[in-house]
């Protein structure tokens, strides 16, 4: 900014320069905010390196519990679990927000826009635990008329939770691109779905990833809609854990904990350097 | 949808074209609106039918009329002469989630302004680096978030075991299962969700008019007041009500910081399908919590109509 020639002119105030944007007290409360936000896991991921059985007294650097954790065959098949319905919500739910996403940008505003606007958006309106329980209620229904009870229910709640998450950076992608190209690609004599596959498509993949990423990420750390949905031996990571937590803790807690935030830290970075990656 | 679209706007055809994107929008949408359908709106409709429902014995519903599920939200009778009072626990449990909610909203305000303030500051090439590090926190787990926070102020926890090891306290600090902890965990938990839309407003903000109200004569706590806060609201009303929301309906961090005792309105509800056994009442309290969050959104509405903020 030029505030530094501007404030150089200024005879009053010759020790700070003097700028137009610092307010005192705000860095130090902002600093203070980033430390606060990151503190709180650092005790949480040393303990999971801990050799002893406590999570307060440390005894010393081991991977004990990380090998532990992993051949626990309870935390093996919740884990499968959390994967295959995360998968399945990502990739059914980003595929739906794709078409929507379609049918909603680049359009001249229409009526009942603001319809599919609302619907889509719903999941982030309503509180969770009120989607948890109208859940509940609406499955356990379909439990009875239909006697199944299989991994399907899990996989329907959380697609539809998806799909806002999947929705919206495919929908900033597709808003941001330059209609000409398709354009150009129909003057060229392409068909509409050459175009879409050829033109269309290619531009708009990074969204579809990064929403693919984003909804798998929230799948994976659900926890009070799979607690209210889940029939009886369905427990998915967060859930399982959710109940060990009000137990007796050991650090086997920690270190799985450790490799869900190492998990998620790894998406969100690929997220961040896609959406950045400007075309 | 991707059709060329021929610039020149005469005749019916142009209108025929255009009726036939606007189905093919539709058609798009309609395979996503079918799963909301399903699987979040729809739902929700049928739990409105069950709160006039009559409770089962064990869990679930007998498909009989009544409106005692709505009655039980605000009033109780007495087991032994039938006369009605108001419900005192159930006032209690509102009372807390609205207490707390607010003051999670007004805490995680007064941390995240100047937070957001100071990322719009930077330069801007800084910029998404300092958001990403707020973004970080928002995508992870929050149980493993109010886990590293039962960790800190635990009995044997690391507060507690420094405060010991210094001398300041004689006997360990209960901080676990009080109101304060699950304020501190929400306010921690959706720092984050306040930061983010404020920061939106914020990078928008024209500083030649801060600096106007300098060359005014203005103070800096003038110009924050009368320059930057009226043009970063629209921010700070997103921020609040994105925070607002999730806190009135928190479930994971009330159970596990503030415990039994401190319940909030999600524990309570999810405790008429466990436990309670009540379905009817429990699905009055969900569509009572649903309805405050609609007025909250309201609110939203009207304010965001004049600049509008929030992200995404």
């Amino acid at each position: 900014m030029a505030d530094a020639a501007r404030a150089a002119e200024r005879p009053k105030r010759p020790r700070k320069p003097f700028s137009v944007q610092r307010m005192p007290g705000f860095a130090t409360v902002a600093v203070i905010c980033f430390v606060a936000l990151y503190a709180p896991l650092f005790p949480l991921m040393i303990y999971s390196f801990n050799a002893g059985e406590s999570i307060a007294v440390w005894q010393g650097f081991s991977w004990r519990w990380y090998e532990s954790a992993w051949a626990n065959e309870q935390v093996k098949e919740v884990t499968i679990r959390s994967l295959v319905v995360a998968a399945f919500a990502s990739g059914i739910s980003t595929a739906l927000a794709t078409l929507a996403a379609l049918g909603t940008t680049r359009t001249a505003s229409f009526k009942g826009q603001t319809v599919i606007y609302v619907m889509i958006n719903q999941p982030l309106m309503v509180p969770e635990i009120v989607t948890g329980v109208a859940l509940l209620i609406f499955f356990a229904m379909i439990k009875v008329a239909t006697g199944y009870t299989g991994l399907a229910y899990l996989i329907a709640a959380h697609t539809a939770f998806c799909i806002p998450f999947a929705y919206l950076p495919i929908r900033a992608r597709l808003e941001g691109m330059d209609k000409t190209l398709e354009a150009a690609a129909a003057d060229l004599y392409a068909t509409p779905w050459q175009a879409f596959r050829r033109v269309t498509l290619p531009l708009m993949a990074p969204g579809i990833v990064a929403g693919a990423m984003l909804a798998f990420v929230i799948s994976l750390d659900d926890v009070v809609i799979t607690e209210l949905v889940k029939s009886a031996g369905q427990d998915t990571l967060p859930t399982y854990m959710l109940g060990q937590l009000r137990r007796a803790i050991t650090p086997e807690i920690n270190a799985i904990s450790t490799a869900l935030l190492a998990v998620t830290v790894a998406l969100l970075t690929a997220i961040f350097f896609l959406s950045r990656s400007k075309e | 949808m991707a059709q060329p679209t021929d610039d020149a706007r005469h005749g019916h055809a142009e209108r025929e074209a255009a009726r036939r994107r606007v189905r093919a929008n539709w058609l798009l949408s309609a395979p996503a609106l079918a799963m909301l359908a399903f699987a979040a709106s729809g739902p929700l409709l049928i739990m409105l039918v069950y709160s006039f429902l009559t409770p089962g014995d064990y869990g679930g519903i007998v498909w009989k009329f009544s409106g005692e599920g709505w009655f039980q939200v605000l009033f109780s009778r007495d087991i032994f002469d039938e006369t009605v009072g108001l419900a005192d626990a159930h006032l209690t449990i509102f009372w807390r989630s609205l207490e707390l909610s607010i003051l999670t909203t007004l805490l995680a305000l007064v941390l995240g302004f100047p937070t957001a303030y100071f990322i719009a500051t930077r330069p801007r090439e800084q910029r998404a680096l300092w958001l990403f590090l707020v973004t970080i926190p928002f995508w992870t787990n929050l149980l493993i978030r109010t886990f590293a926070i039962m960790e800190l102020i635990r009995n044997e926890g690391v507060i507690n075991s420094i405060l010991l090891w210094l001398g300041v306290i004689d006997a360990p600090l209960q901080m676990m299962f009080t109101e304060g902890a699950t304020l501190v965990g929400m306010a921690y938990v959706y720092l984050p969700l306040m930061v983010l839309p404020l920061y939106a407003a914020m990078d928008r903000l024209d500083f030649r008019l801060v600096e106007a109200g300098y060359d005014l004569y203005a103070t800096r706590l003038q110009v924050l007041r009368k320059v930057i806060l009226p043009l970063v609201k629209p921010g700070v009303i997103a921020g609040s009500i994105l925070v607002f929301i999730p806190s009135l309906g928190a479930y994971v961090t009330p159970r596990l910081l503030g415990g039994g005792r401190n319940m909030m309105m999600g524990n309570f509800i999810e405790l008429q399908f466990g436990q309670g056994r009540n379905w009817p009442l429990g699905a009055a309290l969900s569509i009572t919590l649903l309805l405050v969050v609609m007025l909250a959104l309201v609110v939203y509405v009207k304010n965001a109509n004049k600049g509008g903020a929030g992200h995404g």
